[in-house]
């Protein structure tokens, strides 16, 4: 149990020495993920919407493919992104391999899926409830879109939510399309990875706990305003 | 576009309308007319398709067979001079306000126009203390009030309601018959179902009664409540139960 104890000395001696290779560590790792959840959530909750809303050929398709990608391993993801960006790929020109927007790009195609499954489901019961009432008032389709979106906001905080959890602690696709690379692409759960070969345990195990902080920080403060926002009354 | 001054989509014609879902016929033969400001009540019991023939009429189903036919649409679109108030009032996720300035922007209303409408609503409803609070935690009662305030600025030229007082106290019965009068006298068609007999009693000009899926009788409220025609509406007229079989009928 040292490992621990080491750990939590290590930890917290890193934190309150505000250890500058740390916060860089921490501040790409918040700046790559959150981005990808805003991009996600973009592309995400709207599309998710549009699967609850309309019927069209092969929406039941595309629903199940949806909830299949929900699972995909992000070693994969990272393996295909790895391959378009390589220099060979189709879009080796940018040369964006092993850049913090490689790392990104893999974090957005890894965690939309989740976040359009989780949003379709939260729209498909609310949609439920609305359609009838919609079609009365003679709602058009982009319209009832946007309203469901809206009315749905409470719910949807949770799918965001939901992707951000999996853009956070994933390793796979950042380690492979960023490379690790000290300074430039090196994130939160690829020192931990490396730290660990290393046998650095303490180290490792310490970055773990702060990273286990952040996210438990992130959720309560979405909580916090989710809960001011349900008291008070949206205009 | 409020329709208040906007010639009649009335009357309504429906003829030989069937409606068939998973291989039942659900609505059978149904042929009638309904002229403009009246108040026809659909009475008859649970099952009888008196929220389906609403439905059919407002068009939120299509007849399997037969057509429905708005008599002084002259090409404009029906839907836009209706509403519908349904037996569970469908809310949004907003402030009691803001539910009917959704309603009023879906329907075209200069914005400049929607503050006079949503307050005089609210205020024929009871709901104006209630207009910045969230609609969803209003009481049932205070929810179908404002439903049907919704409604109500909405001028519609024909109103649908599916038993709107089904599970709502008398007080806001009350308030609900009220507007829906005070809807009556500026000219609106009124449609509606109910199960509660008073109800009908109190509000009715003409009365369709359904049973089992076929319009059994349609006539004259006053001469309705008197003695209807058909023995099954007046069994249901005395109280009896109605039975999906049609059993020995208690002489009168």
């Amino acid at each position: 149990m040292t490992d621990f104890g080491d750990a939590f000395s290590t930890a917290f001696a890193l934190v309150a020495n505000l250890d500058g290779d740390l916060s860089e560590v921490v501040a790409l790792s918040l700046k790559v993920s959150l981005s990808a959840v805003l991009i996600a959530s973009i592309i995400g909750l709207p599309v998710g919407a549009a699967l609850a809303l309309y019927r069209f050929p092969g929406r039941s398709v595309l629903v199940v493919l949806v909830n299949a990608f929900m699972g995909l391993p992000p070693v994969v993801i990272g393996l295909v992104v790895y391959l378009l960006l390589s220099r060979a790929g189709p879009f080796g020109v940018f040369g964006l391999l092993f850049t913090p927007t490689a790392m990104i790009i893999a974090q957005v195609l890894l965690i939309t899926p989740l976040i359009a499954a989780l949003a379709r489901q939260v729209m498909e019961t609310l949609w439920l409830e609305y359609e009838e009432q919609f079609r009365s008032l003679g709602s058009t389709p982009l319209r009832s879109l946007g309203a469901l979106l809206w009315d749905g906001r409470y719910s949807l905080i949770t799918a965001v939510l939901a992707g951000f959890g999996r853009a956070i602690a994933e390793v796979g696709a950042v380690m492979i399309v960023g490379g690790n690379i000290d300074h430039v692409t090196r994130v939160m759960t690829t020192s931990i990875a490396l730290e660990v070969s290393k046998g650095n345990l303490a180290l490792a195990l310490g970055l773990g706990i702060i990273l286990v902080v952040i996210s438990v920080l992130v959720n309560g403060l979405v909580f916090v305003l989710r809960g001011n926002q349900r008291q008070g009354v949206s205009p | 576009m409020i329709n208040a001054d906007a010639p009649t989509i009335l009357p309504l014609k429906l003829k030989d309308i069937s409606l068939e879902i998973g291989g039942h016929r659900l609505l059978k033969d149904i042929s009638c007319r309904f002229e403009a400001s009246e108040i026809s009540i659909i009475i008859g019991p649970n099952g009888a398709g008196k929220s389906l023939l609403l439905r059919l009429c407002h068009g939120l189903l299509s007849p399997s067979a037969g057509n429905i036919c708005w008599l002084g649409a002259c090409g404009r679109d029906p839907a836009d001079f209706q509403a519908m108030v349904f037996q569970r009032p469908v809310l949004l996720r907003r402030s009691v306000s803001a539910n009917i300035d959704f309603a009023l922007s879906l329907r075209k209303v200069p914005k400049r126009r929607r503050c006079d409408l949503i307050e005089e609503a609210l205020r024929r409803a009871g709901l104006y203390r209630f207009a910045k609070t969230s609609a969803r935690v209003l009481s049932f009662g205070e929810q179908q009030r404002l439903a049907l305030a919704r409604s109500w600025a909405l001028r519609p030229q024909v109103l649908f309601l599916d038993e709107p007082t089904a599970s709502i106290d008398p007080a806001a019965t009350h308030v609900i018959e009220e507007v829906i009068m005070a809807m009556r006298e500026q000219g609106t068609k009124i449609i509606m179902s109910t199960h509660d007999l008073g109800q009908a009693r109190r509000l009715a000009d003409e009365v369709l009664f359904v049973h089992r899926g076929r319009l059994i009788e349609k006539s004259n409220a006053a001469a309705f409540f008197v003695e209807p025609r058909n023995d099954l509406a007046q069994a249901f007229l005395r109280g009896e139960l109605l039975w999906w079989q049609r059993r020995e009928l208690t002489p009168p």
